[in-house]
C-alpha cells in the first residue's frame, strides 16, 4: 500500500501512544472490568494496523521483519503454558491459580461488592492476560503484515 | 414478544449467511457468509445468559438491593467463539489472496480445476 | 510425582509446548528442530502407551483442570477417558509418529518448515484433545483447532494451485459444520445449563429442541468424517495435499467419527429406545438412516474410483468407500440395539476403523514415495517401475491387499465381522458390501498392473529406491497390518472388546462425574 498525505501521518503519530495504553490498560486490568487478553491484544493490533495504513507497508516492512514477530508470539504462548505448568508443580493440578492467597505477587482476595478493588488480587489471571495479550499483539499484526506484503509484492510483479 | 427478537436475529443471520455461501458467486462474498453465520451463532450464545432484572457480573461492584447477576458462562464461551471466528477469517482471507494470484480471477464457477 | 495421575492432560500439553517451543529450536538448526519434533512425538506415544495401559486394567479414569475435587454443580473441564478414546488415541499417536519420521526425507526439499513442524504438532494436541475430552465445548474447541491446523498444512504446497483451491473448500465446509456443532451444543446448554457429556447424558429429556440438536451434530459430525452425500471434500483435500498429510487427515477425519460416536452412544444414550410418534424406535430410525447414508457412500466411492486417473484422489475414494464400510457397520449397531449380532457388528465397525487408518495411511505414503522419486502423479504416464522400486512393490501389494479384505491381511478380519452382522439384519447389505470389496480389489489390481508392471518407460530408467527413513516409516505400518491379520482374536479381545464394552455402556461413564462423585 502507498503512504498517505503529511496530515494523516501526523494526527497517526500523535494518536498511536494513546490507542497502544488504552489496549495495555484493557489487558492489565482484565480480572476486574470487561477485557482481559484477546481484547486488549485486539485493540493494540488495530493500532499497528492504522500505522500499516497511514504510512505505507514498504516504509514499515523496513523496519519490522516478521521473522522477529515471530519470536514474540511464541514467548507469550510458552509463557501461557508454562505457567499452566507451574501449577502442576506447584499445585499438583493443571492449571491450578497458585497464587492466590498466598503473599508473593497478586494474592489478595477481595469481598463482594465492596466497590472498586484494587489490581493486587486474582493470582494468576493478569499473567496469563499478559501472556495470551502479547501473543495476539504479535499474532494479529503479523497476520496483517503479512497481507499487506502479499499484495505488494504480487503488484510489483515478483511472482 | 419482546424476549423474543435475538432469536428472530439469529434466525435471519444464519439464513442470510446460507444464502450468501449457496447462492453467490465472488469468494469475498461467500467468506462474508461464513462471517455472518459466524454472528449469528455467536448472538444466539450470549443471548443464552440473560436472566429477568439481572445485572452485570462483576464481583466486586455489586450495587445494592440487586439479587440476580446474568450467567457468565456464556460470555466465555462467545469469546472463545469470536477468536476461533478472527482465526478462520484470517485462514480464509489468506487463501482467497493465493487464489487471486493463481487463477487470475475470484468467480467461483471459474475456480475448478478439480474436476469430477 | 505420580505419573499415571497426570497422564490424560500431558497427553495434550506436551505437544502443545512443543508446538509453542519449535519455531525458536528452528532458529537454531534445522536438524536439531526435526530431532525435537520426533522426540516429543515418541515421548507422547509413550504417554499415550501408559494411559491405554492404566485404562484397560484399572477403569475410566478422569483428570480434573484446576482442582483436585469436583464440586456440585460441575463446573470444571475434565477429560474422561474411557477404553473407545484410548482406541482412538493409539490410532493417532501410532500414525503421527510415522508421518513425522517419513516426512523426514519427505519434505527435504521444501521451505517453511518451521511452520510445518509447528502445525503438525498443534494438530496433534488438538486430535488427541478430541479424543480425550468429557465436555462439549472443549470438543467443538479442539475441532476447530484440528480443522484449521489441517486446512493450513492441505495448503502447505503454494506454488501449486489446485491445492490452495482444495484447501479453500474444505476450510469453508469445515466452518459450517463446526458452526453447526456449536449451535447444536447452544441448544443443549440452554435447556439443561450442562456441558458436560456425563452431566448432560444424566439429564437429557427428549423433547423437540433436543431433536434439533441430534440432527444438526450427525449432520456436521458426519461432514467433518466424509460420508457421502458430504463428501465432496475428501477426494480434493486428500488428492492434492502432501503425503504425509493425507496420512494424518486420515486419523483427524476419524476423530470427528469418534464425536459422532460419542454422541449418539454416551450422550443420547439413555433416550435411545424411546418410541417415537410414529411407533418406530429411534434407535431404528437413526441405524437405518446411518446405512443408508453408508450404502451410498460404498457406492459413491467405488463407482468413482474406477474412472480417477490421479493416484492419491483414487486413493481417496477408496478411503470414501472404507468410511462406508465404518458407517455401515456403526449403522447395524444401532438398529440392532440389544441383539448379539447388533454388537458383533459394533466390534467389527471399531476394529475396521483402525484397520482402515492403517491399510490406506500405507497406501498414501506409497504413492508419496512414487511422487518423491518421479515427480509423477497421474496414472497415465507411470508404468514399469517394480524392476528398480522393489520394497514400494512390496509395501503397495501389502496395501491394496488389506483394503480390499484378503487373508492374511487385517482387513479380512473386520470386513469378515461386518458380512456377518450385516448379513443378519438384511442379506442385501452384505451383498453390497461384499460387493465393494470386490470392485475395490479389481480397481487396485488394474493400478498396481499400470503403475508397476508392464513395459518400463525410458523416461524412468533411472529411478532410485526411495531413502531409508522413508522405507522405515512404512515397514512400521506394513508390520503393523501383518500383525493384526495373523492374530486378529488377541487385537479383538483386549483392545477392541473393552472399546465397544465402554461405547455401550454408557451408564459407567455417567456414574463416574455424577453418581459416585470423584
Amino acid at each position: 500500500m502507498t503512504e498517505m498525505s503529511k496530515i494523516v501521518k501526523t494526527i497517526t503519530a500523535i494518536t498511536f501512544p494513546f490507542v497502544t495504553i488504552y489496549g495495555l490498560y484493557i489487558i492489565m486490568h482484565g480480572h476486574l472490568t470487561p477485557g482481559g487478553g484477546f481484547q486488549g491484544g485486539a485493540v493494540v493490533a488495530s493500532a499497528c494496523a492504522m500505522i500499516l495504513v497511514a504510512y505505507g507497508s514498504k516504509w514499515v516492512l523496513d523496519r519490522v521483519k516478521e521473522k522477529n514477530l515471530s519470536v514474540f508470539e511464541s514467548l507469550g504462548a510458552i509463557g501461557f503454558i508454562g505457567i499452566a505448568f507451574f501449577g502442576l508443580i506447584f499445585g499438583a493440578v493443571f492449571f491450578k491459580n497458585f497464587l492466590v492467597g498466598s503473599n508473593f505477587l497478586f494474592g489478595i482476595i477481595p469481598a463482594s461488592g465492596s466497590g472498586l478493588a484494587d489490581i493486587n488480587t486474582g493470582g494468576v489471571l493478569p499473567l496469563m492476560n499478559l501472556a495470551v495479550g502479547l501473543k495476539v499483539i504479535a499474532g494479529l499484526f503479523a497476520i496483517v503484515l503479512v497481507m499487506a506484503y502479499a499484495t505488494t509484492s504480487y503488484k510489483e510483479g515478483k511472482k | 414478544m419482546i424476549f423474543n427478537i435475538p432469536y428472530i436475529a439469529v434466525v435471519a443471520l444464519i439464513l442470510i449467511g446460507l444464502y450468501a455461501i449457496i447462492f453467490k458467486r465472488n469468494l469475498i462474498k461467500i467468506v462474508i457468509g461464513v462471517t455472518l453465520i459466524e454472528s449469528g451463532v455467536n448472538l444466539f450464545l450470549i443471548t443464552l445468559g440473560y436472566r429477568t432484572g439481572s445485572v452485570a457480573p462483576i464481583y466486586t461492584s455489586k450495587p445494592q438491593g440487586a439479587n440476580i447477576m446474568a450467567l457468565p458462562v456464556p460470555q466465555a464461551l462467545t469469546l472463545t467463539s469470536i477468536v476461533i471466528g478472527v482465526a478462520v477469517l484470517a485462514l480464509m482471507l489468506s487463501l482467497v489472496i493465493f487464489i487471486y494470484r493463481h487463477y487470475g480471477t475470484l468467480d467461483v464457477k471459474k475456480v475448478r480445476r478439480l474436476k469430477e | 510425582m505420580n505419573i499415571p495421575e497426570y497422564t490424560p492432560a500431558l497427553v495434550v500439553a506436551i505437544p502443545l509446548l512443543g508446538a509453542f517451543l519449535t519455531p525458536l529450536v528452528g532458529r537454531v538448526n534445522d536438524k536439531l528442530r526435526n530431532i525435537f519434533v520426533i522426540l516429543i512425538l515418541a515421548i507422547n506415544a509413550m504417554l499415550v502407551a501408559l494411559l491405554s495401559y492404566d485404562v484397560l486394567v484399572n477403569g475410566i479414569q478422569t483428570y480434573i483442570f484446576g482442582a483436585k475435587d469436583l464440586s456440585y454443580p460441575i463446573v470444571r473441564i475434565l477429560f474422561e477417558v474411557d477404553a473407545m478414546s484410548v482406541f482412538m488415541a493409539i490410532i493417532g499417536s501410532i500414525v503421527l509418529l510415522v508421518a513425522v519420521i517419513y516426512s523426514w526425507a519427505f519434505m527435504k526439499e521444501n521451505t517453511g518448515l518451521d511452520k510445518y513442524y509447528t502445525l503438525i504438532l498443534l494438530l496433534t494436541a488438538g486430535m488427541l484433545g478430541m479424543m480425550l475430552t468429557g465436555d462439549m465445548f472443549n470438543f467443538f474447541v479442539f475441532l476447530e483447532i484440528t480443522s484449521i491446523s489441517s486446512c493450513a498444512l492441505i495448503a502447505f504446497r503454494t506454488d501449486s494451485a489446485e491445492s490452495i483451491e482444495a484447501a479453500f473448500k474444505y476450510i469453508v465446509v469445515s466452518a459450517i459444520g463446526a458452526l453447526f456443532v456449536l449451535f447444536a451444543i447452544a441448544l443443549l446448554y440452554g435447556q439443561y445449563d450442562a456441558l458436560n457429556i456425563a452431566a448432560l447424558s444424566n439429564a437429557i429429556q427428549y423433547t423437540f429442541l433436543d431433536k434439533i440438536a441430534l440432527v444438526l451434530l450427525i449432520a456436521a459430525l458426519g461432514m467433518k468424517s466424509g460420508i457421502a452425500p458430504m463428501h465432496m471434500w475428501l477426494p480434493d483435500s486428500y488428492g492434492k495435499a502432501p503425503a504425509t498429510i493425507s496420512l494424518v487427515l486420515v486419523s483427524a477425519t476419524l476423530a470427528s467419527l469418534y464425536g459422532a460416536l460419542r454422541v449418539i452412544f454416551t450422550l443420547y444414550g439413555n433416550v435411545l429406545s424411546t418410541i417415537s410418534n410414529s411407533g418406530i424406535p429411534l434407535n431404528v430410525s437413526i441405524g437405518w438412516l446411518i446405512i443408508a447414508l453408508a450404502v451410498v457412500s460404498i457406492i459413491i466411492g467405488v463407482i468413482m474410483a474406477l474412472i480417477q486417473s490421479d493416484f492419491k484422489r483414487l486413493i481417496a475414494y477408496g478411503a470414501v468407500a472404507e468410511i462406508g464400510y465404518m458407517f455401515l457397520a456403526i449403522g447395524t449397531g444401532i438398529a440392532a440395539l440389544g441383539t448379539q449380532y447388533g454388537e458383533t457388528a459394533l466390534t467389527g465397525g471399531i476394529f475396521h476403523i483402525m484397520n482402515d487408518a492403517m491399510d490406506v495411511g500405507l497406501l498414501f505414503l506409497v504413492a508419496g514415495a512414487i511422487y518423491y522419486s518421479t515427480k509423477e502423479s497421474s496414472l497415465n504416464k507411470m508404468g514399469g517401475f517394480a524392476r528398480n522400486m522393489k520394497y514400494t512393490t512390496i509395501l503397495f501389494i501389502i496395501g491394496f491387499l488389506a483394503v480390499s479384505g484378503i487373508p492374511p491381511m487385517n482387513g479380512f478380519a473386520s470386513k469378515l465381522l461386518i458380512y456377518e452382522s450385516t448379513f443378519m439384519l438384511n442379506p442385501i447389505l452384505a451383498i453390497i458390501a461384499i460387493l465393494g470389496s470386490i470392485l475395490l480389489l479389481a480397481i487396485f489390481v488394474k493400478v498396481f498392473y499400470s503403475a508397476f508392471m508392464g513395459p518400463e518407460i525410458p523416461r524412468f530408467k533411472n529411478v532410485k529406491e526411495v531413502p531409508k527413513s522413508m522405507l522405515f516409516a512404512m515397514g512400521i505400518i506394513a508390520c503393523i497390518i501383518i500383525f493384526f491379520g495373523l492374530f486378529p482374536e488377541l487385537v479383538i479381545t483386549n483392545i477392541v472388546e473393552p472399546a465397544k464394552n465402554a461405547l455401550m455402556g454408557y451408564s459407567g461413564y455417567v456414574s463416574q462425574i455424577v453418581g459416585g462423585g470423584i
